[in-house]
């Protein structure tokens, strides 16, 4: 067969055969035993053609709607992605490269990571960032980790309020570790204080908190923060990278961890994955963190370079003592955030959270109006939140997909009781147009 | 361009600006009216200030310093550093992919999950297994998740005793802390001087505390385990179950299948066997596959096709739940879908084919110079020692450096760990003869120098954009971060 990526002709492989001094390839195989074997063709289909290829990848694209105004969150975003990420993300000396082992021959992808984690200290406020993990959910869990080795401790306080799936991931991973995981209650979709006082105490490894929350609500970090003052449990604050720009650091509100999705940060949504998991910490716990970390170094001739460093944390060296099996980043989305960043700056960050916050709080204002729904919280919301409908949230999403809008998230998925509630996210891309638009089809289909 | 490159933060010029972003068309409200008072950013975060142009020349310059697949060969071990096709890049980037959101209703995304659910079907059957989840996103997370199911197997079975996992000590540093995070101990068994599991010390350490072997076949040393049969008979015969690391998956594909060699749970890299892009180091791709028995522990959810419509099934009381926050990395996944549509059944054999070709055409003309500490025929990879050289004062990490002067990037160095010096070598199936010649060629020439000009060797890289660089430094006075 011929084949684009098999550079081989019969006659290069037959003078290969002779070098090594076999008759055929299949004899490079014969330390097989042949009763393990598989003597038949695989069974997949067959080979296809580039441009008939493209045109089955077309096909099955077409079948996935992403024409539809969409209000959807839930920790991913329809935020602007300028069109300068993907252009350096299709540069193929980013995209084809190693892990950067080998940093004389590296320092792009290190220099890109050694900016990123600069500018996930300058988001965060934390004194350390690594060069990434899976994504928001694995984070957490990873955090969570960090606790429990460090205190010694075995109680993590979670939060009702975390979104629910990264809850589901930190169940797995703490499944079989000596942790107990219990609930911190809401009232009114915001953490309640009052009970969480009566949970902390000194057995507490960790707080994890998510602000803004599942329902776009800021939750009080400084109140929270200060609960633990005199315990050695860490705070850990799971968060929204845009909200940063107009939203306190939370490391300067006492936040030990800071942890959080980046796909807002420029990345598709390319239905949930490849995502960002970002984790910044205190300087205390640097050599607690998991994962890479780029440092800034000198090569013999005294001029600045970059390498994987502290690497006694890591699986390679530590093997079943290390801080966690993670093997690598997610180096190429960590380069997708760090342009976006570059590109937006201070200024841009802000004013994308700025649009974000007065648009969905726009949008909110607008939807309460329509006779019988109500906002069933009292906020402060940053750019998503909840709506209480008149009737089930599931049937009123599929209408709306008929008239050209994605309303949001079926709350009944994931809190029982919460059958009749739409979280809606509204970011900086809503136009007002839209927003009307959105008003008057979901008018439209609860008459 | 020569290095250093200025960091970004350090081209930022105060009041520059890179982006365009619409007019706010919505009531203007001060933000101290919406946020509470305490949480109001004080200071904005220091991120540069700079143009489009800047941004796209300082990565462009930086993407510069770098080696990868398409610039030059990367043979390096256990890696399958393959050509990433570019259709993938192409199919991947489709609007109805790229923009579909995770939480649509599931008539809107028919065919992500048609495309999920056929891509488990081919990678079941390229591995011999009866069902394949796509949630975990690399080969470490696929390894934690594979071992998560076998120990909920065990506990949904009441044989709580097994807590230990038995791991080659040629084993890749991944499977000992992934058997870690699952909360079992390690117990190491030792190898044969093949790398191959010594059969008689795995009988001395089975027990009924087992709860899996973890091997990969062909081993790191790119020797296939003929022992497989009964390396299996003997764990299963203890109640334990087997784990394949697909890390070296490249070597086999339609030749032999992991299930079909006993195997309960297997792994695949889809960023190394299935030529999706290593990125610098991610996003990968690992997908797990698991026989019959297991198939309740997966995670949640599971893509089912009832007619002709698919959808998500979250109703799995004995699932292990969740490790992703979605459902895995799908815009891997497409690249890795798209490559096996166009390789076909045919095309993946043959793929296995030239790669074990190549490489013992590699370890056939450079075994004379450099010392092989098992001849024989090889598959997809093989490890030489560079103990010739080190009698004359070159370490294999010498030999290394000095390949990045001819454009080379090194192979695995210093491992697996049972071969001194080791540098194992995977020329990969997409290498052409004429590059695996110039490879001979360069490693000829360091063979030759580190006898006659052993400087020259021990002082490289000489052309690279920086030399060695202090790794002890860096260490120990961590810089992690730029500082005004």
């Amino acid at each position: 067969m011929n084949n684009q990526y098999l550079p081989n002709t019969p006659e290069q492989r037959r003078q290969m055969l002779e070098a090594i001094g076999v008759g055929s390839v299949e004899e490079l195989f014969s330390y097989i035993p042949e009763k393990l074997r598989l003597n038949r063709p695989l069974n997949l289909p067959h080979p296809m053609a580039e441009a008939r290829l493209m045109a089955h990848m077309e096909e099955l694209a077409g079948r996935n709607e992403v024409g539809a105004v969409s209000f959807l969150g839930g920790g991913i975003y329809d935020h602007f992605s300028p069109a300068a990420i993907d252009h350096i993300l299709t540069r193929s000396e980013f995209y084809t490269a190693y892990t950067p082992y080998q940093p004389e021959v590296s320092q792009g992808t290190l220099q890109a990571i050694f900016e990123y984690q600069t500018m996930i200290c300058e988001l965060t406020g934390a004194d350390v960032a690594n060069a990434s993990l899976y994504d928001g959910a694995t984070a957490l869990a990873e955090a969570a980790i960090i606790a429990l080795n460090t205190t010694r401790n075995s109680k993590i306080l979670l939060a009702g309020t975390m979104h629910p799936w990264y809850r589901k991931v930190l169940d797995t991973y703490m499944a079989d570790l000596d942790a107990q995981v219990a609930e911190i209650p809401a009232v009114d979709g915001r953490l309640d204080l009052d009970a969480l006082a009566g949970m902390v105490d000194k057995d507490t490894a960790a707080i994890l908190v998510q602000s803004p929350n599942f329902f776009g609500i800021i939750e009080d970090l400084p109140g929270i923060g200060k609960m633990l003052e005199g315990h050695k449990g860490l705070f850990v604050v799971c968060t929204d990278p845009i909200s940063l720009g107009i939203l306190e650091a939370p490391a300067r509100l006492g936040a030990d961890i800071v942890v959080g999705e980046g796909q807002s940060l420029g990345l598709a949504q390319s239905f949930g994955g490849p995502l960002l998991g970002f984790m910044g910490v205190t300087e205390k716990l640097t050599r607690r963190i998991p994962g890479r970390v780029v440092g800034e170094t000198r090569d013999t001739q005294g001029r600045r370079g970059f390498v994987l460093t502290l690497q006694t944390r890591e699986q390679h060296i530590r093997r079943e003592k290390a801080t966690s099996n993670i093997c690598s980043n997610q180096a190429l989305c960590a380069l997708a955030a760090s342009v976006y960043l570059s590109l937006m700056g201070p200024g841009g960050l802000r004013e994308v959270a700025r649009q974000s916050l007065l648009k969905a709080a726009y949008a909110r204002e607008q939807l309460a109006q329509i006779p019988g729904v109500e906002v069933p919280h009292a906020g402060p919301w940053f750019k998503e939140f909840a709506l209480k409908l008149p009737r089930p949230a599931a049937a009123v999403i599929d209408a709306m997909v008929d008239r050209g809008y994605y309303a949001g998230i079926d709350l009944g998925r994931f809190y029982p009781g919460m059958e009749d509630c739409l979280l809606v996210a509204v970011t900086e891309k809503r136009t007002r147009e839209e927003i009307d638009g959105f008003r008057a089809a979901l008018q439209e289909v609860l008459k | 361009m020569g290095h250093p490159i200025p960091l970004i933060f350090e081209r930022s010029v105060p009041g520059r600006t890179g982006y365009s972003l619409p007019e706010c068309d919505v009531p203007e409200v001060p933000v101290q009216q919406l946020l509470p008072a305490g949480q109001i950013r004080q200071e904005a975060p220091r991120l540069p200030q700079v143009s489009e142009g800047d941004v796209i020349r300082h990565y462009v310059n930086l993407s510069s310093l770098n080696h990868s697949v398409d610039t030059g060969f990367y043979p390096l071990g256990s890696c399958t550093m393959k050509y990433n096709p570019k259709v993938n890049e192409t199919a991947t980037r489709l609007p109805g992919f790229a923009r579909l959101h995770p939480l649509v209703p599931e008539r809107c995304a028919q065919g992500a999950l048609e495309l999920m659910y056929n891509l488990e079907q081919y990678l079941a059957e390229i591995t011999g297994m009866d069902a394949v989840s796509l949630q975990p996103v690399a080969g470490a997370h696929g390894e934690y998740t594979g071992l998560k199911i076998i120990a909920a197997y065990h506990k949904a079975r009441g044989d709580h005793k097994r807590t230990t996992v038995l791991v080659p000590d040629s084993a890749h540093g991944t499977n000992p802390a992934s058997a870690a995070m699952v909360g079992m101990k390690i117990v190491e068994v030792k190898s044969d001087c093949h790398g191959c599991v010594c059969l008689e010390d795995l009988k001395a350490k089975v027990d009924d505390t087992v709860a899996a072997l973890m091997l990969t076949n062909p081993n790191t040393l790119g020797l296939f385990d003929i022992n497989i049969a009964e390396i299996a008979e003997i764990v299963h015969n203890a109640g334990g179950l087997l784990y394949y690391d697909g890390a070296n998956a490249n070597a086999i594909l339609g030749k032999v299948r992991p299930g079909d060699t006993g195997f309960d749970v297997v792994h695949l890299n889809l960023h190394k066997t299935f030529s999706t892009p290593h990125g610098g180091g991610g996003p990968g791709s690992g997908p797990v596959g698991v026989k019959a028995q297991l198939i309740p522990y997966l995670p949640a959810p599971r893509v089912v096709k009832e007619g002709d419509q698919y959808r998500l099934d979250y109703n799995l009381p004995d699932s292990i739940g969740k490790v992703h926050s979605f459902y895995g990395n799908f815009g891997v996944n497409v690249r890795a879908y798209t490559y096996i549509r166009m390789m076909g059944g045919e095309g993946l054999e043959r793929v296995s084919e030239d790669a074990v070709l190549n490489a013992n055409y590699l370890q056939a003309r450079l075994k004379g110079h450099y010392h092989l500490e098992y001849d024989r025929l090889c598959m997809h990879e093989f490890v030489l020692s560079g103990k010739l050289q080190k009698a004359h004062g070159v370490r294999t990490l010498d030999i290394a450096k000095r390949l990045l002067d001819f454009g080379v990037h090194p192979p695995t160095i210093y491992f697996p760990l049972i071969i001194d010096e080791a540098i194992m070598i995977e020329p990969t199936e997409t290498e052409g003869k004429e590059t695996l010649d110039y490879f001979i060629d360069v490693m000829l020439q360091i063979a030759r120098e580190a006898k006659e000009d052993p400087e020259n060797v021990t002082q490289a890289p000489h052309t690279t954009p920086v030399s060695r660089l202090d790794e002890v430094g860096a260490a120990r006075n961590p810089v992690l971060r730029w500082q005004p």
